[in-house]
């Protein structure tokens, strides 16, 4: 092995120039004299805007310079000949340092000879500058600097003093307040020797200074700026036109008052309008000067517009590109699919295509879905002849198609239950954004997607858009199935647990079905396993009542789910704690049999076992069996789930958030205590008392203070109504058993809302010295800050609503203010990152071969197959072997 | 004055220049030359207090909680370059 990089072909140089106004006249084709584009009869006019020589931009028309027809003939610049010169609004800068750099008359460098010398050496000595632009740069920067601080030319013929060159930005030259024009400047930088250029970076062989001043202006190729017809028969041109016919307008005019010997002051004026139009030609957004407007009062989009930014030729047309093959339609809810499937409706399957290769085994099966056609679903759209031809298939022309197949053909067949296809939603953030799914062909106008994978694509139904890729190769299909699959990124390379799991019911029902093992008859449990991959029979009953009839615990009938040799244990979602009693049955064991079988011994499945993020029972599955027994678990768990919610019903209610007088009797007067205790703070405040906490003022101790208070105040109104809000409750049955919603959402909503924050603090911005007119001037008190007693069900009073308001908004900014942020950062991260890669010797390099890091993350550990932050299941292990001693 | 050396600061790795022979081998072990090392600057001040020289490789042994010991190359150089 001699080397990972094979690098075909290595970019020897590049060289950028300037273009000289001779070089400009030598690739015009012609030259423009006139602003007009067409005449009546609308053909071009000759030597105007839209010669014929131009290029060609209407079908079935020849060119005139080369005889080449649309889309063979790359077009031809032409050029205008500008009146008086004009400064290119790109090289202003350059032009500022040459001029203060220089002597002002005998344009030599202001360096002494032995300095000259000594640069040019120094210069040789690195050779080229491509050899080392970074020490170029810094040099070339030392010499700038250094002769742009001379004051007087050190050269004995001249010895000119030198003025102070400003910049009036854009495009205006001062020497010390007298305004030098074009032309000055021009003759200026033509006495500049060539031997003194390269200080400056500029080879003088092809880039001259002067050239930085224009004299003529390339006119670009019509294809460049095709004009568009539109349906009145109307032309409309191109922006770029539109500002090529106000540069012709003004320079025609300004040669005409120029000749006729107008009076200094129009020439003048005329001249600067000429700069302006010719500026904002290359640059509408050149700082310093309104930007040129179309009459509809649209910004002109002129030569930089169409290449800078996001919706620039650079990001969007080169680095961004559309496809072919992709649909994109509303995504909803389907869990009676697979995760590793998405429902595709049938419009998009009779579009998207798949082609198959004939050969002589699926030879009968081709000419079948040719037979179909378009209309039909497993059908065909087009055939492709081996020479390349495309055939669309129609029911009118099908018969005599299929009598043509032959091997070697490819036929481009409907989409089919089974392909794999990618799936993504926009923003695609990590890589499970895009995964491989396999198409499942349904009725309706939706893509069909399970709830599990809703975490990792970021996905809910609320009118959310997704793409679906169809694949083209075997190559591209065989890897996207291997690699991409769904159930390939349950667990997340970014904390080493699951980040495809169950959500919401799937958990409710899971918790009702284990959490205390409630009995089932034999009829409820072979529906509840029904839905699952589950076959075979139950094990002997649970329990058998007085009459004779059977029944079955769903710890047990969860347990038919389970994998064989599964050890587990530790403390579910509900549990609380080591001295949680275990009548409680929260403490969760998983155990195998002698026979190798699993079996849920204790504790209730809920969000830490099957959830997407903690749950570790599917972690462990998906680690030890695999990803298809992972998956299969996951799509029997979720359904096991739907069937057990379904089975013994669930239903929340505002009347779940009820709780008694006397409890809400205890919650006002502890909030009452706790505002009585902050207006003691604040009678301290305001009489001197207050004892000032270290580190702190007086201020702001009251405020540590009063914000500690009465967030105790707001958790123990929380516990005081939560004592009456037990797992019979069904709201609290989704918060603890991490289905959805938290306690603290509970407790707001039966309790008390609390302290409303902005940036941290109690709320003080509003009117002079307090918040809102309902309190008095410097009120600190509890109420007057932002605390709101009630709760979401009694409802707020109106100075509490505008303070929820206030919270709520700034939660809202943040969160607009974080995605724009972190976007940016992230665009910034993988333009720096996305060619490295690891190679098969662990190392990670870049694209020419240099080692970035010797192992990957310097310890080799892929952090998706570690086990969340340890790269050894540690715990285990041990385990493991202590069964194996017993 | 005495000078302050930053080799004993217990924040920085344990560097020092990889012998001749050694280079050779993490050449060829790794399938790359000389500048496809990653690179360390001459001003460095690990590199001043060992008085490396450019083109010499520095050998920089990083503790680390999920590898141990792990070792990292850089080649010292004169100033910040392309490629």
């Amino acid at each position: 092995m001699v080397s990972y990089q094979y690098i075909p072909k290595k970019i020897g140089k590049i060289q950028f120039a300037l273009l000289s106004p001779d070089e400009i006249r030598k690739m015009s084709a012609t030259k423009i004299i006139t602003a007009d584009t067409y005449d009546d009869d609308g053909f071009p006019i000759d030597m105007g805007l839209m010669d014929p020589r131009l290029g060609v931009i209407e079908p079935g028309l020849k060119c005139k310079t080369c005889g080449k027809k649309v889309d063979e003939c790359p077009g031809h610049f032409g050029h205008i000949d500008l009146a008086m010169p004009v400064i290119h609004e790109g090289y202003t800068k350059m032009i500022k340092e040459l001029l203060s750099a220089t002597c002002r008359v005998c344009g030599k460098m202001k360096l002494p000879l032995d300095r000259i010398q000594y640069y040019q050496d120094k210069l040789k000595e690195i050779g080229s500058i491509a050899l080392n632009p970074f020490y170029f740069q810094s040099l070339s920067t030392q010499i700038r600097n250094e002769a742009m601080s001379v004051s007087q030319c050190p050269y004995p013929d001249c010895g000119e003093m030198s003025k102070n060159i400003t910049l009036d930005k854009p495009t205006t030259f001062r020497e010390e307040g007298h305004k030098l024009t074009p032309k000055e400047i021009r003759e200026r930088l033509e006495r500049v020797p060539d031997d003194h250029l390269p200080f400056l970076g500029l080879n003088p062989e092809v880039s001259r200074p002067e050239w930085m001043i224009l004299t003529s202006l390339p006119v670009p190729p019509v294809t460049v700026r095709p004009s568009i017809t539109l349906e009145s028969g109307d032309r409309s041109e191109d922006d770029l036109t539109h500002k090529m016919v106000d540069v012709l307008r003004i320079n025609q005019r300004l040669q005409e008052n120029r000749d006729s010997g107008a009076p200094q002051l129009i020439v003048e004026d005329l001249w600067e309008l000429l700069q302006y139009h010719v500026t904002t030609y290359f640059d509408n957004q050149t700082s310093g000067i309104p930007p040129a407007r179309h009459r509809s009062g649209r910004p002109l989009k002129t030569l930089a517009q169409r290449l800078k930014g996001k919706e620039g030729r650079f990001r969007s047309n080169l680095s961004g590109k559309r496809v072919n093959f992709s649909a994109r339609t509303v995504i909803s809810p389907d869990p009676y699919i697979s995760i590793n499937e998405v429902g595709v409706p049938m419009p998009i399957a009779m579009e998207l295509t798949v082609p198959i290769r004939v050969n002589e085994f699926n030879f009968d099966l081709a000419k079948e879905f040719v037979m179909k056609g378009p209309e039909v679903h497993p059908g065909a759209n087009y055939v492709i002849r081996p020479d390349g031809q495309r055939l669309r298939i129609t029911d009118r022309n099908k018969e005599t198609l299929v009598e043509k197949i032959q091997v070697g053909y490819v036929v481009e067949r409907h989409l089919m239950d089974g392909d794999i296809v990618l799936f993504n939603r926009q923003p695609s953030l990590h890589r499970m954004s895009m995964m491989a799914h396999e198409a499942r062909i349904m009725d309706g106008k939706t893509f069909r997607l399970n709830l599990p994978d809703c975490p990792p694509y970021n996905a809910d139904f609320d009118g959310d858009e997704m793409n679906l890729h169809c694949l083209q190769g075997e190559e591209a299909r065989a890897e996207a199935k291997i690699i991409m699959r769904v159930q390939e990124h349950i667990l997340s390379p970014r904390f080493g647990g699951p980040v495809i799991g169950a959500i919401h019911d799937h958990i409710s029902g899971n918790f009702l079905l284990t959490h205390k093992n409630p009995m089932f008859s034999k009829e409820e449990a072979y529906h509840l396993l029904s839905r699952t991959s589950f076959r075979g029979n139950l094990p002997e009953p649970d329990s058998v009542d007085e009459n004779g009839i059977e029944y079955w615990g769903g710890k047990t009938v969860f347990s038919m789910i389970l994998p064989p040799g599964l050890h587990l244990q530790y403390g579910s979602a509900v549990y609380s704690g080591p001295e949680d009693p275990p009548e409680d049955d929260t403490w969760l064991r998983i155990d195998t049999d002698k026979n190798g079988v699993s079996f849920l011994r204790s504790g209730p499945i809920d969000e830490k076992s099957i959830g997407a993020f903690k749950g570790k029972l599917l972690e462990k599955i998906v680690r030890d069996h695999g990803s298809d027994i992972g998956r299969q678990f996951l799509d029997d768990a979720t359904r096991i789930g739907i069937s057990a919610i379904t089975l013994m019903g669930f239903s929340t209610g505002i009347d779940e958030e009820d709780i008694p007088e006397e409890a809400k009797l205890r919650i006002s007067e502890t909030l009452d205590e706790a505002e009585a205790k902050v207006d003691d703070y604040v009678n301290k405040f305001n009489s001197g008392y207050l004892e000032p906490l270290p580190g702190r003022n007086l201020k702001e101790t009251l405020e540590v203070e009063a914000m500690r208070t009465l967030g105790r105040a707001r958790d123990t109104a929380g516990q005081i109504s939560s004592k009456y809000l037990g797992l019979k409750n069904s709201a609290v049955i989704m918060a603890r058993s991490g289905a959805r919603g938290s306690m603290l959402n509970l407790s707001q909503m039966s309790g008390s809302i609390g302290q409303q924050a902005v940036r941290g603090e109690r709320i003080h911005r509003g009117y002079q010295k307090r918040t809102l007119p309902h309190f008095k001037p410097d009120d600190l008190g509890a109420a007057a800050k932002g605390f709101v007693k009630s709760c979401y069900k009694k409802g707020l009073n109106p100075t509490e609503y505008f303070f929820h308001s206030m919270g709520g908004r700034e939660g809202l900014v943040d969160t607009a203010v974080r995605t724009s942020r972190s976007g940016y950062m992230q665009r910034r991260l993988i333009n720096a990152l996305e060619d490295l890669k690891v190679h098969p010797d662990r190392t990670v390099r870049n694209t020419s071969g240099v080692i970035v890091q010797f192992r990957y993350g310097e310890d080799g550990i892929d952090p998706a197959r570690s086990v969340r932050s340890d790269p050894v299941d540690y715990e285990d292990i041990i385990n493991m072997a202590m069964r194996e001693v017993q | 004055m005495p000078r302050f050396n930053v080799m004993e600061n217990y924040l920085v790795p344990r560097h020092s220049i990889l012998p001749k022979e050694e280079v050779d081998a993490l050449l060829s072990r790794y399938h790359v030359d000389l500048s496809q090392l990653p690179k360390i600057l001459m001003v460095d001040p690990c590199v001043k207090a060992l008085g490396a020289v450019p083109g010499e490789v520095i050998k920089i042994e990083r503790e680390s909680p999920t590898a141990g010991l792990s070792y990292y190359y850089r080649m010292v150089v004169e100033e910040r370059s392309m490629v």
